[in-house]
């Protein structure tokens, strides 16, 4: 469900590599202050009394009391007055100062960097399996747009788009898993762990990726250039090879800025359906648990990594398309 | 399949859905939060529930049109607030220019700096199973498509003869938005709205599915899965019940929509 689309690459895209740069630091910060702003407030927002809930995170609710509670306050410095305490929170986010997870003590640095790996093998696999689809399908769908593997291919894509990806999974899991018992159904360690979630994730991206690449074929092959190099007596093959694929890539790469959003949303679902233990996972948890470092460590994480992305299209369209550097 | 016919089978559905959503205490006659141990998941059309019941023996048809009710209600309130901003301030910054336009496409920006789920998620974390929490995420990530398309649209018809004529007669500004400017929106506004929609009922759902949206007990669509997907072998109907009425409603969405303009 693209909620959000690369706007601020479309905007940025005519401008020189300074303008990009700066523009993709201002959105880190932006994520940095979003994240910061919301890891505070909900920290505001937890019923009660603060260091009680927390205390009761890590010793469990037998075995809260208001000696454990004074510990918790007076470790975190939950007393002071509020700017006070945003200000230091601030500081702290914008410096990547994660600290803590409040329920199992462990480093968030850490956590992360042990969660990252996870989520990039999902991420990198899905997008494995959407490429593997997409990139001949779109490209035979294009070359004969209005035949039959052009239309069937659209119906499908209009029938998964509508789906939501945890309702897929769901598909997916209770198919393969629960009915023909050929995959496990959720889990981490072995190698067919990670089948169900990349497919989902891949499956998901599938739907608007083939019939953007579709698209790009077809107005690739339509186009006067095209159609002087087959008349020259090309072959389809070698004139979409040397005249036509560079061009149809430029809206698929920059298509591929608005998919960094769907990965992103798409891995918080996805893992969270499969157990899969990334970086989406462990934000579920820590907003279930109220673990506000932990919750915003993983935040960022996925935030920074929307920026990152986006700057990598960013510099692919440069160096695809010509016109975009003049 | 011509646009005419798609958008009036999705617009019928989605009036269907609605008028079973507001009616829906009444036909059923059954509180949808009443359990009953006794009689727990029995099969369609037994026993005076017409869909049955869930593993706590709580009526499936109430639970669904109730879920109904939170689902189209959210969607409607915040596509709703999201088009009045969201187009208000499109024609505005187009209309107005300079620092007015660069202050709001700034926000728009900031807004579009996380991917619109994750801001969501993040919104609504900060006060837990709450619809206004949803709401208000809900409605801030989806008014920057309205935004940036009046504003697009505007720049163009503010710049043709046609309002500059205008404006040489004398006609008032508010003339030039109702006769120049909204018709000019106005298709588009509904589309947006309409995806808009099936993008908050999928949100909705998905955040309740991975419980980080609305929670237990809720009678939501996506925590109705969650809850019934363990009772799959014994009652599967209790799980395809809320997918079926998640898939209907995005799929009349979409079809009001008409053709989707590629991103």
């Amino acid at each position: 469900m693209p909620l959000a689309m690369g706007a601020a690459s479309r905007r940025l895209a005519g401008g020189g590599m300074l303008r990009i740069v700066a523009g993709r630091c201002v959105q880190a910060v932006i994520v940095a202050l979003v994240v910061g702003v919301v890891g505070f407030a909900m920290m505001e927002a937890l019923p009660g009394d603060a260091a009680f809930r927390i205390a009761a995170g890590r010793y469990g609710y037998d075995a809260v009391s208001a000696a454990a509670a004074d510990l918790v306050r007076a470790e975190l410095g939950l007393d002071r007055p509020a700017p006070a305490r945003l200000a230091e929170w601030l500081g702290h986010t914008l410096v990547l100062d994660l600290g803590r997870s409040v329920v199992t003590g462990e480093r968030v640095a850490a956590a992360i960097a042990s969660q990252l790996a996870n989520t990039v093998s999902l991420a990198v696999a899905a997008m494995l399996v959407a490429l593997a689809i997409s990139l001949p399908v779109g490209c035979l769908a294009g070359l004969a747009p209005g035949g039959v593997l052009d239309r069937v291919s659209a119906v499908l894509s209009i029938g998964l788009r509508a789906t939501p990806a945890f309702l897929l999974g769901v598909v997916l899991m209770l198919l393969l898993a629960v009915e023909l018992r050929a995959l496990p159904a959720a889990g981490h360690g072995r190698a067919s762990h990670l089948i169900l979630p990349s497919l989902t994730l891949g499956l998901f991206l599938t739907a608007v990726l083939t019939r953007v690449v579709r698209n790009a074929v077809a107005e690739t092959v339509a186009s006067e250039s095209f159609q002087f190099a087959r008349l020259k007596g090309l072959p389809l093959p070698v004139a979409f090879w040397r005249h036509g694929l560079r061009n149809a890539s430029v809206p698929v790469v920059a298509y591929l800025g608005v998919q960094a959003a769907l990965i992103l949303e798409g891995v918080v679902v996805v893992e969270s359906l499969f157990a899969w233990p990334g970086i989406g996972h462990a934000l579920t948890h820590a907003i279930f648990q109220r673990d506000v470092p932990m919750l915003q460590g993983t935040a960022l994480t996925l935030g920074l990594a929307f920026v990152v992305l986006s700057f990598l299209v960013d510099l692919a369209c440069r160096a695809l398309d010509p016109r975009m550097r003049a | 399949m011509t646009g005419g016919i798609a958008r009036f089978i999705g617009l019928a559905g989605i009036a269907a859905m609605a008028a079973l959503a507001l009616a829906g205490p009444l036909l059923v006659g059954h509180d949808p939060a009443r359990q009953n141990l006794m009689a727990s998941l029995p099969p369609p059309l037994s026993e005076g529930h017409l869909l049955g019941t869930d593993h706590l023996g709580r009526d499936m048809a109430a639970r669904l049109l109730a879920g109904a009710r939170i689902t189209l209600s959210l969607a409607a309130f915040a596509v709703l607030s999201a088009a009045c901003f969201g187009t208000g301030l499109g024609i505005l910054a187009g209309w107005a220019g300079g620092i007015t336009d660069r202050l709001l496409g700034a926000f728009a920006d900031g807004v579009l700096a996380l991917p619109g789920l994750l801001l969501v998620l993040l919104l609504a974390a900060i006060h837990p199973n709450s619809w206004w929490t949803l709401y208000a995420g809900l409605a801030l990530t989806l008014w920057v498509e309205f935004f940036r398309m009046s504003r697009a649209r505007t720049r163009i018809v503010v710049a043709g003869p046609a309002v500059e004529a205008a404006q040489m007669l004398g006609l008032g500004r508010w003339h030039i938005v109702r006769r120049h400017l909204w018709p000019a929106v106005a298709t588009q506004v509904l589309t947006l709205a309409a995806f808009g929609a099936a993008t908050v009922v999928t949100a909705l759902a998905t955040l309740g599915f991975i419980s980080v949206g609305l929670r237990p007990p809720t009678p939501e669509w996506g925590v109705m899965m969650a809850e019934l997907l363990p009772n799959w072998r014994e009652a599967p109907w209790t799980v395809m019940a809320p997918v079926i009425c998640l898939a209907f409603t995005v799929a009349c969405l979409r079809l009001c929509a008409g053709r989707e303009e590629e991103a």
